[in-house]
């Protein structure tokens, strides 16, 4: 059963009671509100996501409530917590929705330990996945929202998971998160993207977020092997360009990319390695968007 | 007899059966592991079940999340402990012509050492011990090779320098470590300390193949893990369980021999330690019933408090070291855990002292000045 067949009494109910449990990828997540502005916009974003029942061992607890009960109705604001002391500041209700968002990522950040994390965009096709590693800014997330309403199955927008038993790089189909610009590129890029509202002032500008395409949700649990690695930059009127990278550059720029490299330590060390050494590597510098995506299309074909 | 249990006993029972024996781990059911996973998470033990299940082989018969979990705290652990001996390590090239006796604390003790409590067990600084006479000279060179004061209060600076054990914190200003070098075990004011046996700690001090930091005997070493367990504290997490912990696998791993508990008696009185000594075994022996010999328990009865005290000591430290129920916090327990803090200050200073003390963090307090600067991610991105 899916969050969008339970009705609005019964995702409140879940909610306010022993939580609304649902998968994402590896993880079951659990969460507790008694936000009501909070109903539609899961009901509409999370969609596709699976409830699952109370029975089962959960992988993060969050809660996401007015701050005190005093602040619900003298200016009011929200706080964010997960298993412990919160890790934000508090919000204004109006910004409840972004907050979760980033709490989630939060979680996965500081507790995902048993996985490499890299700091990447990755979409599949035809059974391997194209890693897009990037800073913030680079324009990533724009070419993950294109790229898996172009044909490629979304894996995450932000985070990119590798188990480093198998070298097994594992999907975690959250929302895709936009900013400024890029909200209108993808809009017309993708008419059939699935967008909620905008925030406009939080503190990374105007936010909206697409629904992961439902393929991706469905098929959350098949894992991949990498195929490609590109480093993605944005440029305003740039000439399109795609560059293989040496092995050994490579490999530095993906261990400086990773959240938990210095974690990992040995197991970080062979994991990238692994992934220098199956998969070839490119820079990518772009100023149109349908160039770029063509351009990927035709390395993995 | 499930349901009777209440949702405190409930959690208790499931981290200390977890701790005790975790060949049980595998007969668990999930809503048991939701619970489980978060008292210990709360207790920093996650590591620790991670490495009895690896001993034991069971990380395939817990649910997959579990393990997963459990392998990610482990991670965490491991790195840490890569961290600090890495820092100890670094210490030990800054001092090496100075020809100062290095004495690894705590957990870089038994990391190095590879004693029993530094599986699986997170450690947030590196603790040393060098000669009062050579404090100048090691913190100086530190200072030039490196390693930056944190910056305090000037009515901290002389807190750490008159008062206290240990000079203010350092940190090697390209890593995050903090380094606490110590030049005794107890603070300067505490009611309990000697000064007089602080030397005994190097004379006694072992060896270690494969560095050049020291660590204390073993007597001295349960002594001192005790005096973390039950001198500091803090009024939010109470005493520490893994405090306990550590000397119950001291205990247990030094106690197989006669003669480690016949000095650790000798050295518990010159030290001054015998109440702690006391405190340590019985509450070790009620909460994870381990073996003391009964010749040591009779003779370190004479160290015991008054009824009384052992009646209100018996209700407060259970209360204020065992886990409560994310869900429903008691009341009492947040009462032990404030009452046990301001006990550990009494001892920690005279009275006078400590009312100068006092009068000084409520003028702080009124004044508004914060504790801490807290700094969160969205205050960075801010810029």
């Amino acid at each position: 059963m899916m969050i969008s067949e339970l009705t609005a009494t019964e995702l409140q109910a879940r909610l306010t009671g022993g939580g609304l449990c649902f998968g994402c990828g590896p993880f079951r997540l659990r969460l507790n509100s008694s936000l009501q502005s909070l109903l539609t916009v899961l009901h509409e974003l999370y969609a596709h996501y699976p409830i699952y029942d109370h029975s089962g061992v959960d992988d993060y607890r969050m809660t996401l409530d007015w701050a005190s009960p005093l602040r619900r109705w003298l200016r009011p604001v929200v706080r964010f917590s997960a298993d412990g002391p919160a890790p934000f500041t508090d919000v204004p209700i109006t910004r409840a929705f972004p907050t979760l968002e980033w709490g989630m990522n939060w979680c996965i950040a500081i507790r995902a330990h048993h996985v490499l994390m890299l700091h990447a965009a990755v979409v599949e096709r035809h059974g391997r996945v194209l890693v897009l590693p990037a800073a913030p800014g680079s324009g990533k997330s724009t070419l993950c929202a294109a790229l898996s309403h172009s044909g490629w199955r979304l894996f995450s927008d932000e985070f990119g998971l590798i188990r480093p038993e198998d070298n097994a790089f594992v999907p975690i189909p959250r929302l895709i998160s936009l900013k400024n610009q890029s909200i209108a590129v993808i809009r017309q890029f993708s008419p059939t993207a699935y967008f909620g509202a905008t925030y406009h002032g939080t503190h990374k500008g105007s936010v909206a977020h697409i629904r992961p395409p439902q393929a991706s949700v469905t098929r959350m649990t098949e894992l991949a092997p990498a195929g490609w690695v590109v480093f993605p930059r944005w440029q305003a009127g740039a000439a399109l360009t795609l560059q293989p990278i040496a092995k050994e550059r490579a490999f530095m720029m993906i261990a400086s990319n990773a959240f938990n490299y210095e974690v990992l330590g040995e197991q970080a060390f062979k994991t990238v390695a692994h992934l220098v050494n199956n998969c070839k590597i490119y820079t990518l510098v772009y100023s149109d968007l349908t160039q770029a995506i063509r351009i990927l299309d035709e390395l993995t074909q | 007899m499930q349901h009777r249990q209440s949702p405190t006993q409930r959690a208790r029972i499931l981290l200390i059966n977890a701790v005790r024996e975790p060949q049980q781990l595998s007969q668990l059911s999930d809503s048991d592991w939701n619970l489980l996973l978060q008292v210990a998470r709360h207790k920093r033990l996650l590591g620790r079940l991670y490495v009895e299940l690896d001993r034991l082989k069971l990380l395939d018969a817990v649910p997959n999340n579990v393990a997963a979990q459990l392998r990610a705290a482990n991670n965490l652990v491991r790195h840490r402990q890569t961290v600090l001996t890495w820092e100890l390590n670094r210490i030990l090239w800054a001092l090496k012509d100075l020809n100062v006796p290095v004495i690894a604390l705590k957990g870089a003790a038994y990391v190095i050492a590879d004693l029993p409590p530094a599986a699986g067990r997170f450690f947030a600084d590196l603790d040393i011990l060098v000669p009062l006479e050579h404090i100048t000279v090691v913190e100086q060179r530190l200072l030039d090779r490196g390693w930056l004061k944190t910056t305090l209060s000037p009515y901290d600076e002389r807190y750490y320098r008159l008062w206290m054990h240990e000079i203010p914190p350092l940190r090697h200003r390209e890593r995050e470590s903090e380094i606490d070098i110590h030049h005794t075990l107890l603070p300067r004011t505490h009611r309990f300390n000697v000064h007089a046996v602080t030397a005994s700690l190097f004379a006694q001090a072992h060896a270690v193949s494969g560095t050049k930091a020291q660590i204390l005997a073993a007597p001295d070493m349960v002594l001192h893990a005790l005096v973390h367990l039950l001198f500091e504290g803090n009024p939010e997490e109470g005493l520490r369980l893994r405090d306990l912990i550590d000397v119950v696998d001291l205990c247990n791993h030094f106690g197989t021999e006669v003669l480690f508990w016949q000095q650790i008696m000798v050295r518990a009185e010159q030290l001054n330690l015998g109440r702690l000594l006391y405190y340590g075994l019985r509450y070790s022996d009620l909460i994870f019933s381990t073996k003391v010999p009964t010749f040591v328990i009779e003779k370190t009865a004479q160290f015991a408090p008054i009824l009384p005290i052992r009646w209100l000591m018996d209700w407060l430290i259970p209360l204020a070291i065992l886990p409560e129920h994310p869900a429903y916090p008691r009341y009492r327990a947040r009462l032990a855990r404030q009452l046990l803090y301001l006990r550990a200050h009494w001892l920690r200073m005279p009275p006078s002292l400590l009312m100068r003390h006092l009068s000084y963090k409520v003028w702080l307090r009124l004044r508004n000045v914060p504790r801490y600067v807290e700094i969160k991610p969205q205050d960075l991105q801010q810029l």
